[in-house]
């Protein structure tokens, strides 16, 4: 019986692919592509059918008569059905393609060709986006600010709109707080940077074709010292893969594993097939390399500091946030806004969703103060008291306003005993029992600028009242006061006051309305961290869910090599580093250094390079000039969508195209991995279908393309495709979570998005720490920490060697007591470069902090000619150049000469950028504020000085860790001094001020 | 006949941006003929957030005012501009994207600089409402759609309605002295145009100083007492609606603890900083830190 179903099903698919191409248009063109001969059927030759393609037309040939090009072979019966029939099972599949059952034959080109050829046919029917008037068709798309409607009219971007729910898309919730009844809004409150989105596409920064460096040969001279100087040339795809893909070997030959790294950004465009935790790791993985081991920098502080007093160190030493919005309305008299600005950084992802939720906050009449030495937006839109703290020393501010509560019995008595341990030695600390010194809101005025009276105000306003404290960027951790040398003590800082004032109980918990939406946690999507296509269980949360969800063949890399990323450049120039790992599995796993190189493996030679954004990014990232000229490097690959940043220090450089030309799938706010549950900052989860909405710009490709094209000189092409493209694994994505229970695959491709119904009213989400508060089981639906990491039973406590939060965490009493840095005992060492060290701040005496920009997502909406360069509080154009913006108080800018919006040189050793100055009372004397995240760097020779134009800050920061023992960032703890630039005139004789050029 | 008006909610601003990167998403490469041609990449965008921050650290308080083409009932643009420049039955004013061309005197013309000046296409240029859109069905224009605090409200009513509803709610229009008649409102411009006098009470005892809250603190001008309030927790008290460059005002503080008074001349909003209370039992001696000036 099973015999006359193959038979069948192979008689007739030659007309089956006929039919297909007569029907569709793309598909006829795709047949067209190339002609071969192909043989399906099994292993022993008994059935099977010979396929001829050719002209575009499919005819079926006698097996004996031919040698067919390419072979697709099954050891049996039962596995070709399973391949072939309707609705495969991918598990079925992926078992048979490991376990040698199924082979294929063939040049790997052709291989995947014909491959992913078969899966077109079953795809290419299915209607994509949504016709409207006139000609126009609405795709979806979504972004790391936001989902979008994207409007595509006769092949070309017409405009990019807010997502808006329809009458068909599920009701929200709704949350009845002290007397009111609150329901969001049913459209996507998106970030400024997804809205121009089209403008970056458009851009005539674009690469539309591959280039080489013109003084690049590599047969001959390869000439690293130019990188940086020389120009390029255009060459074909062939030739770039080529070289691309001869590299690879030779550096495999030549040196050994590890000679080739993949320096990772940690952001890419949205969606889980194209993110470089994604396709990027499938592919490193099949080439081999060393891992750029990145530094935990969005929770610097959190991570080397916070977590040993409480845990959590699978989220990275941050809380949870679970259930926070519905408490904090109902319960909540104060939000403490520290180091917290989500109307400049969106909780990460999720647009201005919860300024809707904070603006509710405002009608029930919750309070605000504001601990930032900026009036940053949040401060702005919402009011209340500001406090400018000066930077780096917010652990002082804290340890004072924790001696008021000490002295006045401002905590919770019955929390402290109950559920913690150490009070008493912090309770000493605080008086001045163990050093001499009471740590009085008088003590911390000189270091902080704050009065002592605000201080003792603001302990006693907050002390034993329901307060929030809404520390870092979704309330629940990260900040920039984490990023500097004294973060870990402000992060630790942070845990102690709660775990003073009774964190769990109503209205006492970490956030600012920014995380735990009552959306429903159960429904299962992949976020971009959990895996995706890579197979890799080792370096993404695929192990979790989304390698059973949907089976994949795992790859691996073989090299245990490991480079510090902040380290990068040193490792390159003087050839070794070491750093600590930042690994969520526990609390110890940060302790043990690592060292590069590793014995066994090649230094690095080659640096495979996605997108260009170190320079602006990674501290003092002047440094990256001379790595990458460093005649150690044998050969740069750049691989980017726009010509900005490090993509002019390449020798090869690979055009990608933008999401919106590719394929893709993702849901809002989801990433996944270490942020488990991360889509509780949006008021709605909303899945979408990343449309591929036109067609790829110039000669720019999908980076899941230009992969597929260097590992198919290897190869590797059908391993790594797995016969199939882009749409292909999209639609295992979908098949693979809980979608294809509620909305059909064409209906999804159709409409683009699925807007998943909320948690049932009745089935109220726990709020964060509440059990802990109340003495129970653990009640919060995440994975962690692992079993073996409670004290007493399952369940039972938090993740400390007590279970109790620790004043006093026994983890580094165990670790670092050698390290006067980390001491087990928190206490307020001023930073290493700040008002303290006199002599550099002789020199240079204003702080700096550089901190997340609000118009741009990193680098990515930055520069390139986009829409953001007309944001006044982003850029200002002058001399038609758009100069970044430094914020200077008017009493530092009337000292120098200096008038708004004059060009002003900021420096210090590390360097010097030109910057435009606002002037405002928004920081405060001694202060100046501006942005990381340039995409644009550029060195210009000015009368004879050098400086940078672009805006890349990061320049001008230290690469020393926070404190000896890590692998950590400290880009906020910068001295610098400003003058009114005396190059300005020069520099606007030189350029025309006609208003359109750019560079 | 119902026309087209725009409200604008000053305050709920926060200079996110979407508006202007939603008009440049809308303009930039699309050519909608009759209505407006394409926007330059690189050219100034058709709407402006202005931005006015008051006061000094502690107390500042910062305001953004989109503003754009008002298309006023009596605008000066056509005054200038001929048959270049139309006004539809449903109050909005377009410049005609071909008789425009050329007329760079159109752009001066417009009091409230709503105007830019395309080089590409010698064009004049503004916000059209989205013309293009709203007689395709669209409820409202992009800005409104983008804005994530509701600033902005299309409201579509007939003049008679309109002008009812700006009484009601107290909406009112940028320079309205020079009669254009705009049709776009501005709900709560107080807060752009007003003043604030605010400070921060404290007082010394045991060598300690603390703030002080519920002191009675009332604001003078002259002899008349015109407003009263209490110092919070922080000891901050705050003023506002006061007019600018208003002249001398007093404030004076009466607590258990102790009183102050500072005399103050407002031009700008002004924040008189630590006010320390003199206890009662010493005779309140005039002293020279008690009369304040604006400082520059």
């Amino acid at each position: 019986m099973k015999k006359i179903v193959l038979r069948t099903i192979l008689f007739a698919l030659p007309r089956v692919l006929n039919l297909t191409a007569w029907k569709h248009p793309d598909f006829r063109r795709r047949l067209k592509q190339k002609n071969c001969t192909a043989f399906i059927g099994l292993l022993d030759g008994s059935i099977g059918l010979t396929l001829e393609i050719n002209g575009g037309k499919v005819r079926s040939r006698n097996a004996n008569s031919v040698e067919p090009d390419v072979s697709l072979l099954f050891r049996d019966l039962p596995t070709a059905l399973k391949f072939l029939m309707p609705n495969p099972d991918q598990g079925d599949i992926i078992h048979a393609a490991k376990n040698f059952k199924v082979i294929t034959k063939g040049p790997d080109p052709l291989v995947v060709w014909f491959m992913q050829t078969l899966n077109l046919s079953q795809t290419v029917g299915v209607s994509m986006g949504t016709p409207m008037a006139e000609g126009t068709r609405r795709f979806t798309t979504c972004t790391n600010g936001g989902p979008l409607f994207v409007y595509v009219k006769e092949g070309r971007i017409l405009r990019v709109t807010p997502l808006e729910f329809d009458a068909d898309d599920a009701q929200g919730w709704e949350i009845r707080a002290r007397g009111k009844t609150f329901r969001p809004q049913r459209r996507a409150l998106v970030a400024p940077h997804a809205m121009t989105l089209k403008s970056v596409v458009y851009s005539d920064k674009r690469i539309l074709h591959p280039m080489k460096r013109v003084d690049y040969d590599p047969d001959g001279d390869r000439n690293p010292q130019n990188r940086g100087k020389s120009g390029y040339v255009r060459i074909s795809w062939d030739e770039a893969l080529d070289i691309v893909a001869k590299e690879i070997n030779r550096q495999k030959r030549v040196h050994g594993p590890g000679a080739i790294t993949f320096p990772m950004s940690s952001h890419h465009q949205w969606g889980n097939v194209g993110y470089y935790l994604s396709a990027l790791t499938r592919f490193a993985n099949l080439i081999g390399f060393t891992r750029v081991a990145a530094n935990p920098d969005s929770w610097e502080g959190w991570y080397w500091g916070a977590m040993h007093h409480f845990g959590n160190s699978m989220r990275i030493g941050v809380p949870a946030g679970y259930g926070g919005v519905e408490d904090c309305l109902k319960e909540a008299e104060l939000i403490v806004f520290w180091s917290c600005d989500p109307e400049s950084t969106n909780g990460a992802y999720a647009g201005f969703e919860g300024t809707q939720r904070r603006l509710w906050a405002k009608e029930l009449g919750i309070e605000f103060v504001h601990i930032d030495p900026h009036n940053n937006p949040t401060a702005q839109l919402l009011g209340g008291r500001w406090i400018p703290v000066r930077p780096q020393t917010d652990a002082a501010l804290a340890t004072a306003i924790m001696y008021v509560w000490a002295v006045e019995g401002l905590y919770d008595k019955d929390y402290v005993a109950g559920r913690t341990t150490g009070f008493e030695e912090w309770k000493a600390y605080l008086l001045g029992q163990t050093d001499g010194i009471a740590k009085t809101p008088e003590w911390q005025e000189a270091e902080t600028g704050v009065p002592a009276k605000d201080v003792r105000a603001l302990a006693r306003k907050w002390g034993n009242r329901k307060v929030y404290l809404a520390a870092g960027m979704t309330g629940a951790g990260f900040g920039g006061a984490g990023r500097g040398a004294t973060g870990q003590q402000w992060a630790r800082c942070m845990i102690m006051m709660m775990a003073m004032q009774g964190w769990g109980k109503p209205g006492v918990n970490f956030g600012c309305l920014q995380l735990g939406t009552p959306v429903d946690l159960h429904f299962y999507f992949p976020g971009y961290a959990d895996g995706g296509i890579s197979g890799d269980l080792m370096w993404t949360g695929n192990a979790v869910s989304n390698y059973q969800r949907m089976p994949h063949i795992l790859t691996m890399n073989p090299v245990k090599q490991m480079v510090p990323r902040q380290q990068l450049p040193d490792a390159i120039i003087n050839g070794h580093a070491s750093g600590y790992l930042w690994d969520g599995i526990s609390q110890e796993a940060q302790f043990a250094p690592f060292t590069y190189p590793m014995p066994g493996y090649s230094p690095i030679h080659m640096i495979y390079r996605y997108g260009g954004s170190a320079f602006s990014t990674v501290t003092k990232s002047g440094r990256w000039i001379d790595a990458y000229r460093h005649p150690s490097i044998e050969f740069v690959v750049n691989q980017s969508i726009w010509m900005e940043g490090e993509a002019q220090f390449a020798d090869i450089i690979l055009p990608a195209c933008s999401s919106l030309e590719r394929w893709d799938i993702g849901e809002w706010s989801n990433s996944g991995g270490y942020a488990h549950h991360g889509f509780g900052g949006v008021n709605h989860r909303v899945v979408t279908l990343q449309h591929k909405s036109i067609e790829p710009l110039g000669e720019s490709r999908s980076d899941y393309d230009i992969f597929t094209g260097i590992l198919e000189r290897l190869g590797l092409g059908a391993l790594f495709t797995e016969g199939g493209s882009e749409l292909d694994w999209v639609k295992r994505v979908f098949d693979g979570s809980d979608l294809p229970n509620h909305i059909s695959w064409s209906e999804f491709c159709r409409k683009g998005y699925y807007v998943v119904p909320p948690e049932r009213p009745d089935f109220s989400q726990p709020v964060d720490m509440r059990w802990f508060a109340e003495g129970r089981q653990k009640d919060l639906p995440e994975p962690h920490p692992l079993p073996s990491q409670f004290a007493e039973g399952f369940g039972k406590g938090v993740q400390t060697p007590s279970g109790k939060i620790e004043f006093v965490p026994e983890i580094l009493r165990r670790h670092t007591a050698d390290n006067p840095d980390r001491p087990a005992l928190n206490r307020y060492i001023p930073s290493w470069e700040g008002l303290g060290t006199t002599t550099l701040a002789g020199k240079y005496p204003l702080q700096m902090i550089a901190t997340h920009s609000r118009y741009s997502f990193h680098t990515s909406s930055d520069g390139k000619n986009s829409a953001v360069n007309h944001v006044r509080d982003h850029r200002a154009r002058i001399a038609g150049h758009d100069f970044w913006l430094l914020r200077i108080n008017a009493v530092d800018a009337n000292k120098r000469g200096i008038a708004h919006r004059d060009l002003v040189k900021v420096y210090n050793d590390r360097g010097t950028v030109i910057c435009a100055a606002d002037i405002s009372p928004l920081v405060v004397p001694g202060v100046v504020k501006s942005h990381e995240a340039s995409a644009e760097f550029k060195m210009v020779d000015i009368g004879g000085e050098i400086v940078e134009i672009g805006g890349c800050m990061n320049i001008l920061t230290p690469d020393r860790p926070q404190t000896r023992g890590t692998s950590s960032m400290s880009p906020n703890s910068c001295l610098v001094q400003i003058e009114k630039w005396q190059g300005a005139e020069e520099f606007k004789l030189s350029r025309a001020d006609t208003g359109i050029a750019h560079e | 006949m119902s026309k087209w008006n725009l409200i604008i909610n000053v305050g709920r601003c926060e200079n996110c941006y979407n508006c202007v990167i939603a008009e440049k998403d809308e303009h930039v490469g699309n050519d909608f003929p009759g209505y407006a041609a394409p926007a330059s990449v690189s050219g100034e965008s058709t709407i402006r957030i202005l931005r006015r921050v008051e006061g000094q650290a502690p107390m500042v308080e910062t305001t953004y005012l989109p503003v754009m083409c008002n298309h006023c009932d009596n605008p000066p643009c056509m005054k200038v501009g001929g048959d270049a420049i139309r006004k539809r039955k449903d109050g909005l004013v377009i410049i005609d994207p071909i008789k425009g061309k050329g007329r760079k005197d159109i752009v001066r013309s417009c009091p409230y600089k709503a105007i830019v000046w395309n080089e590409e296409l010698q064009l004049p240029q503004t916000w059209i409402f989205d013309a293009h859109l709203l007689d395709n069905g669209w409820k409202r224009p992009r800005c409104q759609q983008a804005c994530p605090t509701d600033v902005f409200e299309a409201v579509k009513l007939d003049d008679n309605a309109m002008a009812q509803k700006a009484r009601t709610e107290r909406l009112k229009v940028l320079l309205p002295k020079l009669g254009a008649k705009p049709r776009v409102y501005y709900r709560g411009l107080e807060r752009w145009e007003a003043c604030f006098i605010g400070g921060s009470v404290s007082v010394e005892a045991s060598g300690k100083v603390d703030c002080v809250a519920g002191a009675e603190v009332s604001l003078y001008q002259g002899e008349r007492k015109i407003a009263v309030t209490k110092s919070d927790d922080f000891g901050d008290f705050r003023f506002g609606g006061l007019p600018g460059k208003s002249g001398g005002y007093r404030v004076e503080i009466h607590h258990s603890a102790g009183t102050a008074r500072r005399d103050c001349e407002l031009n700008e909003s002004l924040y008189l900083g630590e006010i320390v209370l003199v206890p009662t039992h010493r005779t309140p001696e005039r002293d020279p830190s008690e009369c304040v000036t604006q400082k520059s």
